[in-house]
C-alpha cells in the first residue's frame, strides 16, 4: 500500500503537484489525467528524481522519500518511462539481468529469474538477441520484463503501450493485469488509452492541474462528470452514453 | 545418452528444438572461425611480424601497440559510457613518467612496474574524471582538454622528471639522461614489440571482461539514459569513475610500455593536441568495437611513419583525420571497423556480379 499525503511539488512558479493526498491499495491502480496534470512528476517523485516541497509518501509502511534513488531501486521501486528506455547495445537477457544485479537479490537466482521475467511478458525470442534489433512492441515488453524481474514491490508504468497497435496493446494489458499476482507488487499505470486502463485497473485516480479530482472504481471514475469535463471530453460522454 | 542423437526434423514437436540446436551449431561455427582468425592474426603479429619488418617499422609498430591500449580506454569512455575525454594523451604522459621514475628508482621486475604505473596513473587519471560527475558532452571535453593542457604545460616548463637517476630524477635541463631499462627477456626492439603485444592482449582481455560483466551493462545503461540507469538502481557516480579509472589504468600501462620503447622521454614528446588527434582517430576506428582501437592506433602511429618514409609531411594527417572523422561521423557512426567489412562484402558482391553476368542482356541499362 502506498499512502501519499499532502504531496506538493514546485518548479519555480509552477506547481505540478498541489497537495495531493491519495492511497493506492493493491493490485493495478490507474492514474490518468490530461497532459501536464502531474502524472509523470508524481512518478518522478516516487523514483527520486524530484524532491517534493511538502508531503509524505509511505510505501508499505516505509518512508520512501528518505531513500536515495539507487536505494529505492534496491528496495523494489521499478519503472518504465514514457519514451522507451530498453538499452539498445545490450541483449534482451542482459537488459533484464542488469536490473536483477542492482536489486540486492541473490546472484544464484539471476539467470532463472531473468528468463522467467522474459517469458512472463510473453517474449518468444532468443534472449541473446540485441535489443537494437527488436520492434517497438518487443522493446516495450523488454521494459516491462525489466520492471517485474526478481522481487518488485512498486511497479510504475508510464504509458507502456503508447504507440502500439491494438493487438499489441491488448497483449500488454494482459501482461500488466498479471503482474500483481505474479510478484505481489503494487502496479500504478499511467496511460491515455482508456480501454487499457479499464481493462487493467480496478481503481483509478484522476489528476488535473496537479490536484486530485476523482478516485474510485474505474468504471465510476470514467463516468464522473468532473473527469469527463476536465479530461475525457464530450466525445467520451457520447460514447459512454452509447455503452451505458 | 540418446540426447545427442539429432531428432527427425519432420517431427513437428521437435522442430523448434532442432532449429535452436542448428542455430547454436551455426553460431558456434561462426565464433570458432572468428576465434581462429584472431588467433592466427595474433600469432602472426607475435611470431612473424617482428622478424620480417625493418627496424624502423618495429619501433613504429611498438608505438601502434602502445596507442592501441590508450585508444581502447578512450573507446570505452566514449563508446560505452558516453563520456568524451580530450585528456587521454596527457594521462599517457603521466603513465610514461611514472613508469620511468619507477624503472630508474627501483629494480622491480618490469611487469610489476607496468602494474604499478597503471595503478598510480589510475588514481591520477580518475581525478581528471571527477568533472565528469557533474558534466557531459562539450563541457566535459573542454575541461579534460584544459587539464591535459595543464599537465603538458607543467611537464614542459618545469622539465621536471627529465630522466636522471633516482626517484625524483631531476638532473638539470641539458644533461643527456640515461636510457630507461627494458625487461631482461625483451631487450631488443623486436623482443620489446613482442612483449608489448602480449601486454596489449592482456589489456584487451581485461576490457572484454569488463564489458561482458556488471560494469559493462551499467555503462551501457548510463550511456543510453542516466535517468533510466538511476531508476535501475545503478550508482552512476561509481560506474562513471570506474570507467575513468579503467581508461587511466590502460593509459598507465601503455605509458609503461612507451617508456621502455622510447628509452628516453622528453616532455616535448607529449603535446596537448595529441589528445585531440587521439579522439579523432578513435572515432574513425570505431568506438563500439574493441578492434576499432587497433585501427585508431594504426592511423595515429603507423600512417605518419609511412608518410615520412615516402617523403610526405605527416602534418597533413591533421587535415586527413579531420576529414576522416567528419566522414565517419556523418556516414558510418560505428567507425571503420564496422563499415569496412560491409563495404568489402558489397565490393565482393559487385565483383562477383560482374563476373557472373558479363552479358549486358539483363539490367544492363543500369
Amino acid at each position: 500500500m502506498i499512502e501519499v499525503s499532502e504531496l506538493t511539488v514546485r518548479f519555480g512558479g509552477v506547481t505540478p503537484l498541489d497537495g495531493v493526498t491519495l492511497t493506492f491499495a493493491e493490485g493495478t491502480c490507474g492514474l490518468i489525467g490530461p497532459n501536464g496534470a502531474g502524472k509523470s512528476t508524481f512518478f518522478n517523485v516516487l523514483s527520486g528524481f524530484v524532491k517534493p516541497a511538502r508531503g509524505k509518501i509511505k510505501a508499505f509502511d516505509e518512508d520512501l522519500l528518505s531513500m536515495p534513488h539507487f536505494k529505492r531501486a534496491r528496495w523494489g521501486v521499478r519503472r518504465t518511462f514514457q519514451t522507451e528506455q530498453a538499452i539498445e547495445q545490450l541483449s534482451v537477457f542482459d537488459n533484464v539481468a542488469m536490473i536483477h544485479e542492482h536489486s540486492a537479490l541473490p546472484r544464484t537466482t539471476r539467470r532463472a529469474d531473468t528468463l522467467e521475467a522474459i517469458s512472463f511478458v510473453g517474449l518468444d525470442i532468443d534472449p541473446d538477441r540485441s535489443v537494437g534489433t527488436l520492434g517497438a512492441a518487443e522493446r516495450r515488453l523488454v521494459e516491462v520484463a525489466r520492471a517485474v524481474v526478481g522481487r518488485p514491490r512498486l511497479v510504475l508504468l508510464d504509458e507502456p503501450a503508447a504507440g502500439l497497435p491494438e493487438a499489441e496493446t491488448a497483449h500488454m494489458g494482459d501482461v500488466i493485469r498479471r503482474i500483481p499476482e505474479k510478484s505481489g507488487a503494487l502496479v500504478i499505470l499511467v496511460d491515455h488509452d482508456m480501454s487499457l486502463v479499464s481493462a487493467c485497473c480496478g481503481v483509478t485516480s484522476v489528476l488535473d492541474f496537479g490536484r486530485l479530482i476523482a478516485t474510485g472504481p474505474t468504471a465510476e471514475v470514467l463516468r464522473n462528470e468532473n473527469v469527463i469535463r476536465a479530461y475525457l471530453g464530450t466525445e467520451m460522454i457520447d460514447e459512454t452514453a452509447v455503452t451505458a | 545418452m540418446t540426447a545427442t542423437k539429432v531428432p527427425d526434423s519432420n517431427v513437428s514437436g521437435d522442430g523448434a528444438r532442432v532449429a535452436l540446436s542448428v542455430q547454436i551449431q551455426r553460431l558456434d561455427r561462426r565464433t570458432k572461425i572468428r576465434a581462429a582468425v584472431v588467433i592466427l592474426l595474433l600469432a602472426f603479429c607475435l611470431l612473424l611480424l617482428p622478424s620480417i619488418i625493418s627496424g624502423y617499422y618495429v619501433i613504429a609498430m611498438t608505438q601502434v601497440v602502445v596507442y592501441a591500449i590508450v585508444a581502447l580506454g578512450l573507446g570505452v569512455l566514449v563508446g560505452r559510457v558516453g563520456l568524451v575525454s580530450l585528456g587521454q594523451a596527457a594521462v599517457l604522459a603521466l603513465g610514461a613518467w611514472v613508469a620511468a621514475r619507477l624503472l630508474f628508482a627501483t629494480s622491480l621486475p618490469y611487469p610489476l612496474v607496468l602494474l604499478m604505473s597503471g595503478v598510480i596513473t589510475m588514481v591520477l587519471g580518475t581525478l581528471v574524471g571527477l568533472p565528469a560527475l557533474r558534466m557531459r558532452g562539450l563541457y566535459l571535453a573542454l575541461i579534460t582538454l584544459m587539464l591535459a593542457g595543464a599537465i603538458t604545460t607543467v611537464l614542459e616548463t618545469t622539465n621536471f622528471p627529465n630522466g636522471g637517476n633516482g626517484f625524483l630524477g631531476y638532473n638539470g635541463a641539458s644533461v643527456q639522461p640515461p636510457a630507461i631499462r627494458r625487461p631482461s627477456i625483451a631487450t631488443s626492439d623486436p623482443g620489446f614489440l613482442r612483449y608489448s603485444i602480449v601486454v596489449a592482449i592482456l589489456m584487451f582481455l581485461l576490457v572484454v571482461w569488463h564489458l561482458r560483466s556488471r560494469p559493462g551493462r551499467a555503462w551501457a545503461a548510463i550511456r543510453q539514459s542516466e535517468a533510466s540507469a538511476l531508476a535501475a538502481g545503478i550508482n552512476t557516480t561509481r560506474y562513471k569513475l570506474w570507467a575513468f579509472a579503467l581508461a587511466s589504468f590502460l593509459a598507465g600501462v601503455a605509458g609503461g610500455l612507451l617508456a621502455g620503447s622510447d628509452r628516453f622521454l622528453y616532455s616535448y614528446d607529449f603535446q596537448t593536441q595529441d589528445s585531440i588527434t587521439l579522439l579523432a582517430v578513435v572515432l574513425m576506428g570505431g568506438v563500439y568495437n574493441i578492434w576499432g582501437a587497433v585501427i585508431a592506433a594504426l592511423f595515429m602511429q603507423l600512417l605518419p611513419q609511412i608518410l615520412n618514409q615516402i617523403g610526405v609531411s605527416p602534418y597533413w594527417l591533421i587535415v586527413l583525420f579531420g576529414i576522416g572523422a567528419l566522414q565517419v561521423l556523418t556516414t558510418a557512426p560505428a567507425g571503420i571497423v564496422d563499415q569496412m567489412p560491409k563495404d568489402l562484402a558489397r565490393l565482393g558482391r559487385f565483383i562477383f556480379r560482374q563476373f557472373r553476368r558479363p552479358a549486358p542482356s539483363e539490367g544492363g541499362a543500369q
